[in-house]
C-alpha cells in the first residue's frame, strides 16, 4: 500500500459537504494518489461508495472507530 | 466527466431558505458524481438570488413553521450546515452546474441581469431549458 497523498478532515461537517469536499480535494492530486477521508456523518458510508462507483475512483479501505469513519479514495487514471 | 446518468433539471419556485437548501444539496450531490444539473430559477426562488437579497434570512416555508426556522437557525449556528447560496458555489466548482434565470419571472419582478448574483449564468426562457433537459423535470 503507498502512501497517504493528502488527508481531508470533514468531522462535524453534513452531507452534502464531505463528498463535495472530496470532489474537490481529488482535483488536486494526480491520478493513482491516495486520499484518505475522515468523517462523522453516518451517511458518508452510502455516499462515499455511491461516488466511487459512479465517478470511477477506487475506494480501496473503508473502517469506522469510535464514530470516525475513515475513507482512502484511490484517484482513476 | 461521466455524464451517463443524464442532466439533472430542477425548477427552483420556492424562496425558502428551507427549499432553496435541499435544492442546493441534491446539485451538489449530483455535481459530486459528475451529473450535468441545470436549474431554472422562477418567481421567489429568484427574487432571493439577488444581489442584494441573497444573504439574508428567507424563512423556512409555510409546512415547517413555527419550529423549522429555529432548527435550522440552530443547525448553522453549529456549523454543521452552510447557506446554500456557498452550497451552490461549490457545487459550480466541483462540476458541470448551471443556474438561469426565469426571463418571464425577471419582467414580472423588473429584476436586471446586473441585480442577479454571479451565482446566475443567464437568462433563459422555459423553451430553452425544455429543450436541454433530457429526462423528468424536479419542481421545488
Amino acid at each position: 500500500m503507498s502512501a497517504v497523498a493528502k488527508t481531508l478532515d470533514v468531522k462535524g461537517l453534513n452531507c452534502p459537504l464531505p463528498i463535495v469536499k472530496t470532489a474537490q480535494a481529488i482535483k488536486e492530486l494526480a491520478a493513482g494518489d491516495l486520499l484518505e477521508i475522515l468523517a462523522t456523518d453516518p451517511g458518508a458510508v452510502p455516499d462515499f461508495n455511491a461516488w466511487t462507483k459512479s465517478t470511477g475512483n477506487e475506494l480501496v479501505e473503508q473502517s469506522e472507530e469510535a464514530g470516525v469513519y475513515r475513507f482512502v479514495v484511490k484517484k482513476k487514471g | 466527466m461521466d455524464d451517463s446518468q443524464g442532466t439533472l433539471s430542477l425548477v427552483l419556485f420556492s424562496g425558502t431558505d428551507d427549499k432553496l437548501s435541499s435544492a442546493s444539496i441534491l446539485t451538489a450531490g449530483a455535481a459530486a458524481l459528475g451529473r450535468k444539473v441545470n436549474l431554472f430559477l422562477q418567481y421567489w426562488a429568484l427574487e432571493n438570488f439577488q444581489k442584494d437579497r441573497i444573504a439574508k434570512d428567507h424563512g423556512v416555508s409555510k409546512d415547517a413553521e413555527p419550529e423549522g426556522a429555529s432548527l435550522m437557525r440552530l443547525m448553522r449556528e453549529q456549523g454543521s450546515t452552510q447557506h446554500w447560496a456557498d452550497t451552490f458555489r461549490q457545487a459550480k466548482e466541483i462540476g458541470d452546474v448551471h443556474l438561469y434565470a426565469c426571463a418571464l419571472s425577471m419582467e414580472m419582478f423588473g429584476i436586471t441581469k446586473d441585480d442577479l448574483d454571479p451565482l446566475i449564468d443567464g437568462v433563459w426562457g422555459v423553451a430553452s431549458f425544455m429543450l436541454e433537459a433530457d429526462g423528468p423535470v424536479v419542481f421545488i
